[in-house]
């Protein structure tokens, strides 16, 4: 058993893919020196030819990706900062991920666009905390939000082998957990599964990339009165919505826990879906940032922006406590 | 030797297909067929012409939102792209691209781009792609005067230049931005944006396509021979309107004087009085038959089965959920 963190299994997975695949090569800012730590040793390993440094150009070297996989490489860009994907959305949700269906089929585009740090690193302040997964789920590129180092590595994994451009984002309050695991058992992880981290009967929570360590904690804390379930979709888009339906007929009660803004976020594409196609006995209920947040600076503020535990025990008590039956959808 | 591209015949050749081919694409904008309408390139065909005259069969090239002469020059199907306009299941990109998005990987067309110098990192990327497989490709990638005012592109020459892609910069300057003339949007010069980052650059009669033939060879010499890119200011005069609905909003941008003027140096003439005119007449004849056959197999393809709308959007065969229409 090896005690593996979240950072050093995003480096396995890079270098594990490298060494597989000679078209794997990584872009990026400082990745030489391996500022983010996820690609230290590969320049070593594999040379400058296969890890390149960029200038600071995120507009040029995105599209430059996606030519290079035009012509049989299978680039990994690393973004140093998630508000980065602003200045590049045109290059991934225009470009990248149009071409399959605007040439008829006739190219595919295999790049991987990797986010460690992403959403709040404290007191980062309004451009450097974002957390823009909801953005890439709805233009429909292929977004994955691994909670667990095991889950890391098997999710980039998959994200460099997929023949579509996939964002993958590490979420900055993810990259310290770490995980006892067998190296030796780590394995790719499919897009579009869910994970069941805990069973439960009275509600499920579903919850996003480092919220699932708080759905976790609050599961334990209601043990003794609620039976919590602890659904993490692991891939954004696709979602497993099977996997939700399935926990709903188990547990009739919906919570989803998610470090984006409310309005139009992932929360409420899950909470819409559950209303219209699954088991609810109860109205759902999302904790999110609010409408439109830009986390300010000072860390009180900055802390009062992200979902809490506070928030996701009382929303998980409230779901709980609605009664079942005509009742049901009146206003408390 | 009509095989070969440098050879004058072929060359006007390709000039008179691009030509013939755009008359005919109007017409059919005008007649409701050709949705969406399309920027004619009528007036520019040297540029294409001669620049993949300069080319081999497995170079690549990225084009633009004004690229039906640069998808033709490089050797795709004129009645697959003529299907493709017209939105047709037999078209290049099975409908699914249409005039802004035409695609030939076949032939190494990498796609026509509607973002305006969205596409030149994206050759730069394969032209470095390319050489890293071993091969000395090189790719090509046509942008617009407009373009030069982009960052993305300044950008990606840096990127060319420093890396040593083996890409050529083809600008055509046809003088304008849709109504905004080049003086009134370009600071400096465009030759001067590339020697900025240490690529060598020249300005070319984009209306002979021999001088361009030229230009390119040297510049394709270059890029295969590991030395990097280099860019050529093609200049050039747009006869008709910058896109088809033009034709019914007349926007007043310029006057017929200098319309008529723009259009005197003519690269259809320029190039067919370099061959006799039994051979150009022969030329035309056989174009005439093509083009007539490829409107007839565009009009006469199938509309591309509503169900299937959403085929290929991923290469993993991923669907989506569906929304309200589609499946
Ligand atoms: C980035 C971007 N801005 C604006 C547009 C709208 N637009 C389409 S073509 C065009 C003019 C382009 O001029 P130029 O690059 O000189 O090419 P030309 O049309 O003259 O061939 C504009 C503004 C666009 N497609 N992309």
């Amino acid at each position: 058993m090896a005690n593996l963190s979240y950072l050093k299994a995003l480096n396995r997975a890079v270098a594990d893919e490298m060494a597989r695949d000679a078209d794997v090569c990584v872009f990026g800012e400082d990745v030489r020196v391996a500022v983010s730590n996820v690609t230290a040793g590969l320049l070593k390993r594999f040379g400058p030819e296969r890890v390149l440094d960029t200038p600071i150009s995120e507009q040029a070297f995105t599209s430059f990706a996606t030519g290079a996989a035009l012509a049989g490489v299978r680039p990994l860009v690393e973004f140093q900062i998630p508000a980065l994907l602003f200045l590049v959305f045109e290059q991934i949700a225009n470009q990248a991920h149009k071409l399959a269906l605007m040439t008829g089929g006739q190219t595919r585009v295999p790049v991987t666009y990797l986010l460690p740090g992403s959403g709040s690193r404290e007191s980062w302040a309004g451009q450097h905390s974002d957390h823009p997964y909801s953005l890439f789920a709805h233009v429909g590129v292929k977004t994955v939000v691994p909670a667990t180092p095991s889950d890391a590595y098997g999710l980039l994994v998959s994200a460099l082998r997929e023949d579509d451009p996939v964002v993958v984002f590490a979420p900055a309050g993810s990259l310290g957990v770490r995980e006892d695991v067998d190296l030796a058992a780590l394995a790719p992880v499919p897009l579009g599964v869910g994970r069941v981290h805990r069973a439960g009967t009275d509600v499920t929570v579903v919850a996003v990339g480092h919220l699932v360590q708080e759905a976790l904690a609050v599961a334990e804390e209601v043990a003794g009165r609620i039976s919590v379930e602890v659904f993490d979709p692991r891939s954004l888009f696709p979602f497993d919505w099977d996997g939700l339906a399935a926990s709903l007929e188990r547990t009739g009660r919906l919570v989803v826990v998610d470090d984006s803004n409310r309005s139009c976020g992932i929360g409420a594409e899950v909470v819409a879906t559950a209303a219209e196609e699954m088991r609810l006995l109860a109205p759902p209920r999302r904790v999110t940032r609010p409408d439109g947040a830009v986390l300010p600076f000072a860390p009180a503020l900055d802390l009062a922006c992200q979902p809490s535990r506070a928030q996701l025990r009382a929303a998980v008590e409230q779901v709980v406590r609605r009664p079942v039956g005509d009742g049901w959808r009146r206003a408390e | 030797m009509a095989d070969d591209p440098s050879d004058p015949a072929a060359l006007y050749r390709t000039v008179a297909l691009i030509r013939g081919f755009e008359e005919r694409a109007v017409q059919l904008v005008r007649a409701g067929v050709v949705p969406g309408g399309i920027h004619p390139y009528t007036g520019q065909e040297a540029v294409a012409a001669g620049s993949c005259a300069a080319l081999r069969p497995d170079d690549v090239v990225t084009s633009t939102h004004r690229g039906h002469g640069h998808v033709l020059a490089k050797g795709a199907d004129p009645a697959r792209m003529m299907a493709e306009l017209a939105g047709r299941a037999t078209g290049l990109n099975r409908g699914r691209g249409g005039s802004m998005h035409a695609a030939d990987f076949a032939v190494g067309v990498l796609g026509a781009n509607a973002i305006v110098g969205a596409a030149v990192p994206i050759a730069a990327g394969a032209a470095w792609a390319l050489r890293r497989a071993g091969s000395d490709r090189v790719a090509v990638s046509y942008f617009g005067d407009g373009a030069v005012s982009q960052g993305v592109l300044l950008e990606a020459f840096n990127l060319a230049a420093l890396w040593r892609t083996p890409t050529v910069l083809v600008c055509e300057n046809n003088g304008f931005a849709t109504s905004m003339r080049t003086a009134d949007t370009v600071a400096g010069s465009i030759p001067g944006r590339a020697r900025a980052f240490g690529i060598p650059a020249r300005t070319v009669d984009g209306t002979d396509p021999q001088a361009v033939r030229e230009a390119t060879a040297e510049a394709v010499a270059r890029a295969r021979a590991g030395d990097g890119p280099t860019l050529l200011e093609c200049v050039v005069y747009r006869w008709d309107a910058h896109h088809t609905w033009e034709h019914a909003a007349r926007p007043r941008y310029r006057s017929a004087a200098e319309v008529a003027e723009g259009r005197a140096r003519d690269p259809l003439e320029v190039q067919g009085a370099r061959i006799p005119a039994a051979q150009r007449a022969a030329i035309d004849a056989e174009l005439g038959q093509l083009l007539d056959y490829a409107v007839e197999f565009a009009l006469t393809s199938p509309h591309p089965d509503p169900a299937s709308a959403l085929d290929g959007l991923y290469a993993s065969g991923l669907r989506g959920r569906s929304g309200a229409g589609v499946r």
